[in-house]
């Protein structure tokens, strides 16, 4: 249709540039005749291009092809170009929403569920737990002295690698593509120009690869050294195989980039694959936690073949190595990586079977979820991911309906939702007549205000440290900063452990009694002046010091930006809420980290999103085995807390299963932190998602990153509304296109008359000369 | 003309190890090599071993300039400066700190940009200059007062206000392009529009001034006056004399633009997602990237001095009393 319309609009462009190569004849014409003739062919392309939108299928504005909106295309964005798709060294969220739609660790979070429950992804059933004692003997799981947990992971059989070329054997049954020649690799640019493609199943001995991998140092996985706590053997083998790595590379005078390691020839002592379907991994003592980590992309198998295959030089010159181009078994295969453009996947082919889940829906979540239960995923068959780094376009390209699903920036905020007198939250008008759908919800992180336990001032576990914290605690008021700086996007915090995670408490029971009252249903934060008694009883009355000087409390931040200057004000006007000066000490991030992890900062604001869903991952952050200044600077309790009754509760708690038992310790290490409050608890952020009525199975699951498999896309409707919201305005080119011909005459006629007039001139000079 | 090209790219030398020593200096007093592995490696579950060991991995366990346990001229050899700017004299690149391969990166990020800035150099050159012959033709009339009014108005309008203006007018409001993004070949012409239009527009003002102020410079010449007395009418005073000898000063400030074209213009690709290498020096200082910040700087460094050579090239081109010796 649109080629056939192209033609009348082309005939007339070979007239137009006709009449311009023949543009001095045409001068020999009367002007407006002149006008008129030139202009004739240019009013049919307009017309031929106000026919052409007017019947065109799909709008001039669409950043896509016909063939993409029309199938079944997720369109998505991303605003910071992924740096490692290396699933042993990425760890960071842009990387995971790719990464996971590619690789199958053993097991993955239940898409509805909540609690958060994990479900097997590759594996028959869940891992089997043995338990051992230090002789080697099986105990059961209540004996007091666990040696060893031993986890023996069974995998479903037939599970294939995506299409690739490392898996292309020969009919000798060499690799194919394992040695390139410099011919070879002259025709090749990207993995589309191998002409062949072959999978293999998945085995075992991949799960095991990928743990050798991650402990080989010169690869750099981030989660190796707490691993080497835990899985027996780890840090061994990683010393022999880094060593022998090392060794290899000088001798070859080689780079680990272009040098193929074999791996396969050593092993770890903990780790056992036993068939082409059975493995097992030994940790020290008991670790619960740890399934939660058999979940992330660091434990999906990774087959040798691939890892061989991409060491090759020529490959790596141009970008082609295992850190930009996964090969896994997941429902897609990365098909276009150009992290400044746009990262595209496509259905995985030999995707194995799974289906969409019959059960497990949410309490409140809508019945619709289970419209197709049972169903084999995945829906989408290709996802497009296109690099946004300014929310202005991003947002209006959502209006527009090119996106499929948004955040909402503060930018976009007011238009997006209106906020009731309640703190409830709903969708503009606009947004609700464009039919946009909005999902909002806790996230399981905290942003929190730090002390410094070891400064003289703010730290410290005497009666009157703990009360002038305290009555910091109650000064800071952070429901005003949600208000003021969040658009109401958070939920204060009574404690480390977020909604959503084992050991939280809502309402009363969960009340920070230090700084909130219960009244009227609902938490009341204490009076300024119950902050100023405290402060009082701490020393301090009226915020002065003994000798009458001004108390004055330093605040080490990374926020330098203008931006932050009123955010900075705010802190300034809670302190001096109690007579208190409070110093900023603003500097860059690595400074900002630096000072903190030398200890050397008096109060700090930091955060902490969650690994696993577990409240070990957050009151771990305060155990005193983790505090910096403990850890020669590599722990990760900022704070420096150290309370010997909270240590002893914590490494208590940390191996129980969750149960009422659990929870009864969690109240109680909670009491205790918000007795002693090392940090001004903060808040946990809200995350808005806004997506079209056409994308469907939308539920948030923030600790799942696989969840792409489960959306679904009614493209009919998604295209008519493109369309609907997209129609050209003809009306502003017909007035410039007229505006500018309509120059001319007046501009031509201006010019004769200068001319005439100079030629006038120079006569009168002449005749005069000549008088 | 040889030995000329050859004493200036022998000069060139001097000039870019001194760029490079100032770049590794400035990097590296504001970033330590433990912050650039703690950038690359994630601030999780960082330890000093990991650290330690991603130093060695890229070489960044050596002094920077002067390496005290070395022997003799290894402790000026073996060290970060000289072995890095050495493979930036041979145009090896190497890998960014993230191990992508900067030569492959660049080569791939070039073409988009040249895709925006060519277009809009060109088109801009044409239209400004076209535009201040249109202007000399009416000089002193009331268009003339009228075009410098709007001139001084457009240049005194930030460009950020163009993009987004124009984003919003010819994508949200009247729908005829895309809002941003970019594709090869011709299906991405419409990405191109409105970015080429904007860069036009938004340096018509500056453009049209400066080559109104070289051709009325021309204009009141002697030998304009000659031309004018034999008869020739203003067109072809203007396009045979004025604009052959106003060429002169427009090449000094167009050809030494030329090569830098390749490096993208920042704000531009950010907010119409042009996979350029606009912002790749920037994201890479963001991410304190070494590997790239040093290889971008030297190469804008080659690409303004190759600017400056063709500039004086160029002058015997167009005016024959220029020669190069």
């Amino acid at each position: 249709m649109r080629v056939y319309l192209c033609l009348p609009i082309l005939l007339s462009s070979f007239s137009v540039c006709k009449r311009i190569v023949n543009l001095p004849l045409l001068f020999k014409k009367p002007f407006l005749n002149q006008v008129t003739d030139l202009c004739r062919p240019w009013y049919r392309i307009l017309a031929m291009v106000v026919y052409a939108s007017s019947c065109s299928a799909s709008a001039w504005n669409t950043p896509y092809s016909a063939d993409q909106t029309r199938s079944q295309t997720l369109f998505s964005s991303f605003s910071e170009s992924p740096k490692h798709l290396d699933p042993v060294v990425s760890y960071n969220s842009n990387e995971w929403a790719i990464l996971s739609q590619v690789y199958e660790p053993p097991l993955q979070y239940h898409y509805l569920k909540r609690p958060y429950t994990l479900e097997p992804l590759t594996l028959a059933k869940m891992p089997e737990t043995t338990y051992f004692d230090a002789k080697g003997k099986i105990v059961a799981e209540a004996y007091p002295k666990i040696a060893f947990t031993e986890y023996l992971f069974t995998l479903k059989p037939g599970i294939q690698f995506q299409p690739h070329p490392a898996f292309v054997k020969d009919q000798l049954g060499q690799f194919k593509y394992h040695h390139l020649d410099s011919e070879a690799l002259s025709k090749i640019e990207t993995l589309r120009d191998f002409k062949q493609k072959d999978t293999r199943e998945l085995i075992a001995a991949d799960y095991v690869y990928a743990l050798k991998r991650m402990a080989l140092r010169q690869n750099h996985s981030p989660i190796f050294d707490s691993m080497a706590r835990y899985i027996e053997g780890l840090t061994l083998f990683s010393e022999t195989v880094s060593n022998a790595y090392q060794i290899e590379l000088s001798v070859n005078d080689k780079t680990t980039k272009t040098h193929f390691f074999n791996l396969n020839k050593f092993d770890i002592s903990g780790v056992q694959v036993i068939d082409k379907y059975h493995y097992k991994i030994k940790i020290k003592g008991v670790y619960p936690q740890f399934l939660y980590w058999l979940s992330m992309n660091f434990f999906a198998p990774i087959p040798w073949e691939a890892e061989a295959f991409y060491k090759q030089p020529g490959l790596v010159e141009k970008n082609l190595t295992l850190d930009t181009s996964p090969v896994g078994t997941g429902p897609y295969q990365l098909v276009e990586n150009n992290p400044n453009k746009r990262m595209r996947l496509l259905a995985n082919p030999n995707y194995h079977l799974e289906t969409y889940p019959v059960d497990g829906l949410a309490e409140g979540a809508d019945s619709a979820l289970l419209n197709d239960a049972g169903k084999r995923l995945p829906f989408i068959k290709e996802v497009v991911y296109s690099l946004e780094k300014e929310s202005v376009p991003l947002w209006n390209k959502f209006l527009q309906g090119y996106y499929d699903a948004s955040g909402v920036s503060s930018d976009s905020f007011d238009q997006a939702v209106s906020v009731s007198n309640s703190g409830s939250m709903r969708l503009t008008p606009e947004m609700q007549k464009k039919g946009i759908q909005f999902l909002n919800m806790i996230q399981p992180s905290i942003l929190y205000f730090g002390f410094n336990m070891v400064d003289p001032v703010v730290g410290g576990y005497s009666k009157k440290q703990r009360k002038l914290r305290q009555a910091l605690s109650i000064a800071v008021n952070f429901e005003e900063y949600i208000s003021i700086f969040l658009n109401g996007r958070g939920v204060t915090a009574q404690s480390p452990i977020p909604p959503g995670i084992f050991g939280y408490q809502s309402g009363q029971a969960g009340r920070n009694s230090v700084v909130f009252d219960w009244r009227d249903d609902r938490l009341q934060r204490k009076s300024i002046e119950v902050a100023k008694q405290l402060l009082t009883e701490a020393g301090y009355p009226n915020g002065r010091m003994p000798d009458g000087s001004p108390l004055t409390l330093h605040y080490d931040t990374a926020a330098t930006g203008p931006d932050s200057q009123s955010m900075l004000n705010w802190y300034r006007k809670q302190f001096a809420k109690l007579g208190i000066e409070l110093v900023i000490r603003a500097t860059d991030y690595n400074r900002f980290q630096d000072k903190v992890r030398g200890a050397k900062v008096q109060m700090f604001s930091w955060g902490w999103n969650a690994d696993y869903p577990d409240p070990e991952n957050f009151l771990f952050l305060l155990y005193g085995g983790n505090a910096i200044i403990n850890t020669n600077g590599s722990g990760i309790n900022s704070a420096n807390y150290d309370n010997p009754k909270f240590n002893k509760l914590f490494l208590k708690m940390k191996t129980m299963k969750n149960g009422p038992k659990r929870l009864a310790i969690i109240e109680e290490m909670t009491l205790l932190l918000q007795k002693d409050a090392p940090w001004i608890w903060g808040y946990h952020p809200k995350s808005l998602a806004l997506y079209h009525h056409w994308l469907h199975n939308v539920w948030p699951n923030p600790l799942a990153n696989n969840t792409v498999k489960y959306r679904r896309i009614d493209a009919k409707e998604r295209i008519l509304k493109q369309t609907a919201w997209n129609q050209p305005v003809i009306w502003p080119m017909i007035i410039v296109f007229t505006i500018i011909i309509g120059s001319i005459y007046p501009l031509h006629l201006a010019y004769r008359r200068r001319q005439a007039a100079i030629i006038k001139i120079s006569a009168k000079n002449t005749q005069s000369e000549n008088t | 003309m040889f030995a000329y090209i050859m004493r200036r790219v022998l000069f060139a030398l001097p000039i870019l190890i001194g760029v490079n020593f100032i770049t590794f200096a400035l990097f590296f007093m504001v970033n330590t090599p433990e912050d650039m592995a703690r950038a690359q490696l994630g601030a999780k579950q960082t330890t000093p071993e990991m650290i330690q060991s991603w130093k060695v991995d890229h070489g960044y366990d050596k002094p920077l300039f002067f390496n005290a346990d070395a022997p003799g001229l290894a402790k000026v050899q073996d060290t970060l400066f000289v072995q890095e700017s050495m493979k930036l004299f041979v145009f090896d690149f190497g890998q960014s700190d993230s191990g992508r391969q900067i030569t492959a990166d660049v080569y791939e990020r070039m073409w988009p940009s040249l895709a925006i800035a060519l277009p809009t150099f060109v088109i801009g050159l044409v239209t400004n200059i076209a535009l201040a012959l249109l202007i000399v033709l009416f000089r002193g009339s009331a268009l003339d007062t009228a075009t410098m009014m709007v001139a001084v108005a457009i240049m005194s309008i930030s460009g950020l206000f163009y993009i987004i203006a124009g984003q919003v007018l010819f994508s949200k409001v009247w729908h005829w392009v895309p809002i941003s993004g970019y594709t090869e070949g011709w299906e991405g012409f419409k990405f191109l529009i409105l970015p080429i239009f904007i860069g036009v527009f938004s340096g018509i003002g500056a453009g049209m001034r400066w080559y109104r102020s070289i051709f009325l410079e021309e204009m009141n010449k002697d030998y304009i006056r000659t031309a004018r007395a034999k008869g020739l009418s203003d067109l072809k005073v203007l396009f045979g004399h004025v604009l052959q000898n106003g060429m002169l000063p427009i090449l000094t400030g167009v050809v030494v633009v030329i090569p830098t074209l390749f490096m993208g213009s920042l704000i531009m690709e950010s907010f119409f997602g042009i996979p350029g290498l606009g912002s790749y020096t920037l994201d890479a200082i963001n991410a304190q990237d070494f590997g790239i910040v040093k290889a971008m700087v030297f190469l804008g460094s080659v690409l303004y001095i190759i600017g400056l050579i063709l500039t004086d090239i160029s002058y015997t081109l167009f005016d024959p009393r220029v020669k190069l010796a």
